[in-house]
């Protein structure tokens, strides 16, 4: 079991490969085309069999010092170097370096008279010549099918072709067969059939009116592959697979925060804006300052010294310059210093999947550490909402592979019931900022939530959302009985809560003051009692005092009478009644 | 190996043409085909060009350059230079009357 399982690994490993140094190509094929064996292309009309199988011999001659033989069976050697000159390939220059042959195989069925047994070793011995004269280790044969409309005899030819496909591999050459798509089998002739070790289908379909350019690898012997369908774009450096490998959820993840720009927004979001590398989604409807937001996030990155790649599908850059600089923004300065560079295109101008490689080519090539899409829903018409979700998902994906911090808008339609349309891609985002319109009182205030930040504590508090000419500024919404409150309706109410408070405060002066008077009252009526009191006190004391002086005169008077009448004083003192009687008696 | 035979006849009892018939026969290598075309050539020329004929042999095993100027796939090929347009006929000669149409010396119906 556990060899069973270890086998395809090791002979994926084992088996050499050819690197054609296509964007992507090499991804899915996990390194390339079998190296000495031929692979056919095939495709219908229009769909770039010819230009992928020459980029894959002048990458061949260039990246890899493997020179190759092109040999034509449709376009002349002066037509093909003009065809591929404005992709940037200089074949005249390596046609004359010796690191291609172009050989053009002119056949013309009115020409030839068919009488008898015939071989094609003509066509060997050219290609064997073209082969030797070089040393090539590529050959493409473009397209071999032109050789059954220009040859009668079907069976020779088929025997010959056999025989070609077995003498390309005897001769160890990596080959590229071009074929035409059949209707009901992948060639038209059937050319499947004798080259079996590695078959890529190209496609070109319209949807919509948009085209959109397919590559799927229908086989591959002995190889690990991916088996979806790839889109692919010719651009002006070549073709391209979109890189799309990396669909796991496995990428690295950053602590970093970096900010929004917008100071009381990273307070919200747990005091130091988002994490670097995440995406964030932030959703509104027309004209609630959604691009804003982005300029601020862009110039806060670029103020860090961030590289910040714009997409634009609404403005051209001047413009979105030109706006921003009426809320304080100077977005000219990053551009000029090269942190900052626009990319604008009309989301109608080509399919969803071409959009998606340009940016992946536009991010490969700036390195940006920040990657703003405005607005991400732009691109909904130029696919389907399947075809949106994926792309986005690869966009996020690549993104977050890269490390770069992914900022997107998105316009929804004012209503809570289209706010459900971004829960697909919400899903996907890191963060997602929603702003509001709120209507009433004659007047439209917005506002703005912060519904997620995944891994973060954020606020949930509604705030308003205020746009003037210093700038973005996020202010507490005014929350009470009467609900929320924005705008100038805020501002009265806070007007009224100031007014309040005045007279409160006013009320509880007056009514200390009137306390105080009391008390400054009560005090001296205090006073006035105890001054009185006192002097009653007084008096009473003197009264008392002349008690005792008057008691203590008739005493001495008493006894001095006593002592005068010689009485027993000791017997008048002690008999009480005889010495009142005695009184009583005088 | 190379095989170069020319051959002239000047006085043609039934010359078809006042041109001079030049032919070149493309071969790789002394096979039984190559062969067999070589004779079914001459005896062709020898039949109906009655002598105001040049064939000149062509083996790419040792010219292999020469296989791109004549545009050669099959082989045998015999190309008709001369006279104008270039004909070419594919094959071992054997069908003769496919020869004397691809040679232009019968039309063909």
């Amino acid at each position: 079991m556990k060899n069973n399982l270890q086998r395809p690994t090791r002979s994926a490993v084992c088996l050499p490969k050819c690197p054609t140094g296509i964007h992507g190509l090499d991804e899915i094929t996990n390194g390339g085309l079998p190296r000495g064996r031929p692979t056919l292309v095939c495709g219908g009309a229009g769909c770039g069999k010819t230009l992928m199988a020459m980029e894959f011999l002048v990458r061949g001659a260039v990246q890899f010092g493997e020179p190759g033989v092109f040999m034509s069976f449709e376009e002349t050697g002066g037509e093909l170097k003009s065809n591929v000159a404005s992709l940037g390939f200089d074949l005249a220059g390596l046609v004359r370096r010796r690191k291609i042959v172009l050989d053009y195989v002119y056949i013309e069925r009115s020409e030839i008279q068919e009488t008898g047994e015939y071989d094609l070793e003509g066509l060997f011995v050219r290609l064997n010549h073209a082969i030797d004269s070089i040393g090539a280790k590529r050959v493409v044969l473009d397209t071999l099918e032109a050789l059954f409309a220009g040859l009668p005899n079907e069976a020779i030819l088929r025997a010959e072709l056999r025989r070609l496909f077995r003498w390309l591999k005897e001769k160890g050459v990596t080959a590229v067969i071009t074929a035409e798509r059949g209707r009901e089998q992948l060639t038209r002739h059937g050319l499947e059939e004798y080259v079996s070790d590695c078959v890529i289908l190209l496609d070109h379909r319209v949807h919509d009116q948009i085209a959109t350019r397919h590559l799927r690898v229908v086989k591959y012997r002995g190889s690990l592959h991916g088996t979806n369908e790839f889109p692919f774009l010719i651009g002006e450096d070549g073709l391209s697979v979109l890189p799309i490998t990396s669909l796991g959820l496995n990428h690295k993840v950053s602590g970093e925060r970096v900010s929004t720009g917008i100071p009381r927004l990273d307070a919200m979001l747990g005091g130091r804006g988002f994490f670097r590398g995440s995406s964030v989604l932030l959703t509104g409807t027309p004209g609630t300052g959604k691009t804003s937001v982005a300029a601020h996030f862009a110039q806060a990155a670029a103020q860090r010294g961030d590289r910040v790649l714009f997409f634009s599908f609404e403005e051209s850059p001047n413009q979105i310059v030109r706006n921003m600089r009426s809320i304080g923004l100077r977005l000219e300065l990053p551009v000029e210093r090269g942190l900052l560079r626009f990319h604008s295109a009309r989301p109608t101008l080509c399919g969803l999947e071409m959009h998606l490689a340009t940016m992946f080519r536009e991010i490969a090539t700036f390195k940006p550490a920040v990657v703003i899409v405005d607005p991400i829903t732009s691109l909904l018409v130029a696919g389907t909402d399947s075809e949106t979700k994926g792309m986005v998902t690869r966009l996020i994906d690549f993104l977050k592979g890269e490390r770069v911090t992914s900022f997107f808008t998105s316009l929804t339609h004012g209503g809570h019931a289209l706010q459900q349309s971004e829960i697909a891609m919400s899903s996907l985002m890191d963060s997602w900022l929603l702003l509001q319109d709120f209507e009433g009182n004659g007047e439209r205030n917005r506002v703005l939530y912060v519904l997620k930040a995944r891994g973060m504590a954020h606020s949930n508090q509604v705030r308003e959302f205020l746009i003037s000419n210093r700038g973005i500024d996020l202010v507490d919404a005014y929350i009470g009985p009467s609900g929320v409150l924005t705008g100038a309706s805020r501002v009265a109410q806070a007007a009224r809560e100031k007014a309040e408070a005045l007279a409160g405060q006013q009320d509880a002066s007056r009514r200390k003051r009137e306390l105080e008077r009391k008390r400054s009252t009560l005090e001296q009526q205090i006073a006035g009692l105890r001054s009185e009191y006192e002097c009653e006190e007084l008096e009473l004391r003197r009264l008392d005092n002349q008690a005792g002086a008057r008691t203590q005169v008739l005493t001495a008077e008493r006894s001095e009478l006593s002592r005068l009448r010689h009485a027993d004083g000791i017997r008048a003192w002690a008999g009480k009644p005889g010495k009142t009687q005695t009184k009583d008696q005088r | 190996m190379r095989t170069k035979t020319v051959k002239r006849r000047a006085s043609g009892i039934q010359r078809r043409r006042e041109k001079l018939w030049q032919l070149r026969l493309y071969v790789a290598g002394q096979t039984p085909k190559s062969l067999a075309a070589f004779s079914n050539l001459k005896r062709i020329c020898e039949t109906h060009l009655n002598g105001c004929y040049s064939i000149e042999v062509v083996d790419l095993i040792d010219q292999p350059e020469l296989s791109r100027g004549d545009q050669i796939l099959a082989i045998p090929t015999l190309v008709r230079k001369l006279p104008q347009p270039v004909r070419k006929i594919i094959g071992d000669l054997s069908d003769t009357e496919r020869v004397l149409v691809g040679l232009d010396l019968r039309p063909a119906n």
